[in-house]
């Protein structure tokens, strides 16, 4: 008999501490495929970054950092120019991210660091309890935006994907949703693509995830992935914003 | 020994440099780091220690090493913190403010246990203060400047050949206690040049050699560097197991030099630029049939305790002599526990003591005219500071 689903080696037989309907299970899952298919889990080191996702290496089984809240970026710098020949990836949310961490992951950008950066998109801080982040949608409610987001007092939701894809050492920029089956294997495609960008020493690749945070959104999990589609995809479009071609550097 | 006035500043290798040559600190700082096998560098530029990143980003590709100027020295601690991790041997500088931004990182790097090497040429402050020599981040560099129960092993040289000297053992207590170590230089020991040479090269070592550094798990066992411990108890202990680290390197690491002991009745105690300044003052006093001694602390933190209790007995009073408003004077004070008097002399933002101030200081001393330390700032609200 032919298995045909199971649990990537990579990814850790335990129970994850997110909350029922987080889409952090989903992008692991397939990043976790990623690896696997990739056959690179003894040559990769993960960054975690600050937020929910701090314990990454619980479920990754791959040698790990954890990173000062928005550094992440930096501290694959330094990964990957000691051991070039190593993956090297930071997984981070947009308040660590998009926030505290914009200079870091914007200069990554910059210098063409050859690295790849998983960046989950959910509006939101989720660790700290449901705070605004640079991409909180207009009208949104958050505990530090309790009347929704108004563009005349916090301003307007940050797109990373199109800024960085202006950036000419970035190599592979793309944003992708886990909000159902057909968008989650466009993202698993994408994440594949943005390792082989980086295995293939191009330079910086990040793959943004529209990811869902039914908790801090105050939502069922099922609305939830509704609202991604509805409320998130028009503010931010999916697609590859930068595919470079060609040799490595 | 062969004075050479060698251009350093082309390649000049291994056989010109093992000689006698003379070269501006903050070079000999980075050549030193080069020798001692460091092979990364996070640079982010601030006055006055700019010769240092420029020196690191023209000889490390030399030597297959690896420049990278961060955007900010937030971002340059963090990337040491992974170049550390990943078991490279990494050096990273900067100046007061610039150090103050990296106290984060700092932080981190002590708990998470990653060794590296952290100059710091101190300036004026507080705040974007001056540009001249200063030693007013011992606070910072001794007491943890950053957040958490920490401590940095730090050294005050007060010369280029020990800046030098230094540089080699700083690294390898660095990786021995799998810590950082911090060296407490100032603007002046940056920017002044003089006759140094270099102690035998020691490799860079192989990252994949350290069974802790994160480099890919070839199979094995994943490793992780953290610090983050969600867990009362586990903090609990994890931070008493550092604190056992650190007690080992108060017994192991403490260094100090004492200069005309034997017969002193009255110390000076300073350390760095300002140790130099003491001498000259010194020998001034001893001229006039004072008998005084020198202290020099050479680890600041651990701060050389034993050397005060060796001289205790016979000693009449100390005078701590800083470029800052007194902060090395308070471990000085711990340390004699008020058995003897101790006295404080200081000048900031880059006015640098002068022989003849500190001669001054030590008269009044001896004669019973020294105020006390509350008093002393009075005096020098009054304007008595020269």
């Amino acid at each position: 008999m032919k298995a045909v689903y199971e649990r990537p080696r990579v990814l850790k037989d335990v129970a994850t501490h997110y909350c029922p309907g987080c889409t952090h299970g989903i992008a692991h899952r397939i990043l976790a495929e990623v690896i696997d298919e990739l056959g690179i889990q003894g040559n990769t080191v993960g960054v975690a970054s600050v937020g929910c996702s701090v314990f990454a290496y619980n479920y990754i089984d791959v040698d790990f950092q954890q990173a000062a809240h928005g550094r992440a970026p930096a501290v694959a710098t330094g990964i990957k120019r000691v051991v070039p020949d190593t993956i090297v990836f930071t997984y981070q949310g947009d308040g660590d991210l998009a926030s505290i961490g914009a200079a870091e992951v914007l200069h990554a950008a910059v210098r063409g660091e050859n690295i790849t950066v998983i960046f989950i998109n959910n509006a939101i801080y989720g660790m700290t309890g449901g705070q605004m982040a640079p991409t909180t949608l207009e009208g949104m409610r958050t505990t530090t935006t309790p009347l929704g987001r108004q563009p005349a007092i916090q301003g307007y939701p940050l797109r990373v994907s199109e800024l960085l894809a202006t950036v000419d050492g970035a190599a592979y920029i793309a944003r992708c949703s886990l909000h159902n089956a057909a968008n989650i294997a466009k993202a698993k495609a994408s994440i594949k693509k943005a390792f082989e960008t980086q295995i293939q020493k191009k330079g910086f690749s990040l793959v943004e995830l529209l990811s869902s945070c039914p908790t801090n959104w105050g939502v069922p999990p099922l609305e939830a992935l509704k609202w991604i589609e509805e409320k998130m995809i028009p503010v931010f479009p999916l697609g590859e914003f930068k595919v470079k071609e060609g040799d490595a550097r | 020994m062969k004075m050479s006035a060698t251009n350093h500043s082309v390649n000049s290798g291994v056989k010109i440099l093992a000689e006698v040559v003379l070269m501006k600190g903050n070079e000999a700082v980075a050549e030193a780091a080069i020798r001692a096998g460091c092979r990364y560098f996070f640079g982010y530029p601030i006055t006055p220690q700019n010769e240092i990143p420029e020196y690191m980003a023209r000889r490390l590709p030399e030597v297959g090493g690896v420049y990278v100027q961060a955007e900010s020295e937030v971002a340059a601690i963090n990337m040491v913190y992974g170049a550390g991790g990943a078991g490279g041997r990494v050096l990273i500088s900067s100046s007061s403010p610039g150090i103050s931004l990296m106290q984060e990182g700092i932080s981190y790097l002590c708990g998470s246990e990653i060794p590296c090497v952290i100059v710091n040429m101190m300036r004026g402050g507080p705040g974007l203060g001056g540009i001249q020599p200063s030693q007013s981040d011992y606070f910072q560099a001794t007491k943890g400047g950053g957040h958490g129960d920490y401590r940095l092993i730090v050294y005050g040289p007060s010369s280029i050949q020990e800046m030098v000297d230094i540089m080699f053992r700083a690294f390898a207590v660095a990786e021995k206690y799998r810590n950082p170590v911090m060296i407490l230089g100032d603007g002046m020991l940056g920017q002044m040049m003089e006759p140094v040479s270099f102690p035998d090269e020691t490799p860079p070592p192989d990252p994949r050699s350290k069974p802790w550094a994160t480099t890919g798990n070839r199979g094995g066992k994943s490793r992780l560097l953290s610090s983050i411990i969600l867990d009362p108890e586990g903090l609990d202990a994890h931070n008493w197991r550092l604190q056992e680290k650190y007690r080992r390197a108060e017994k192991e690491e403490v260094m100090w030099d004492m200069e005309k002991a034997d017969d002193a009745e009255w110390f000076l105690v300073a350390y760095g630029t300002m140790a130099r300044v003491c001498r000259a003052a010194m020998t001034m006093a001893r001229s006039e049939g004072i008998k005084v001694g020198l202290i020099r602390p050479i680890t600041l933190w651990p701060f050389p305790k034993q050397a005060f209790e060796a001289v205790l007995p016979r000693a009449k009073g100390f005078l701590c002599v800083e470029m800052s408003t007194g902060q090395m004077v308070e471990d000085v004070r711990l340390s004699v526990e008020g058995r003897a008097p101790v006295y404080f002399y200081g000048r900031t933002g880059g006015a640098v003591p002068v022989p003849k101030g500190v001669l001054k200081r030590i008269r009044d001393m001896v004669s019973g005219k020294t105020p006390s330390i509350t008093d002393y700032y009075d005096r020098v609200a009054g304007g008595e500071r020269k």
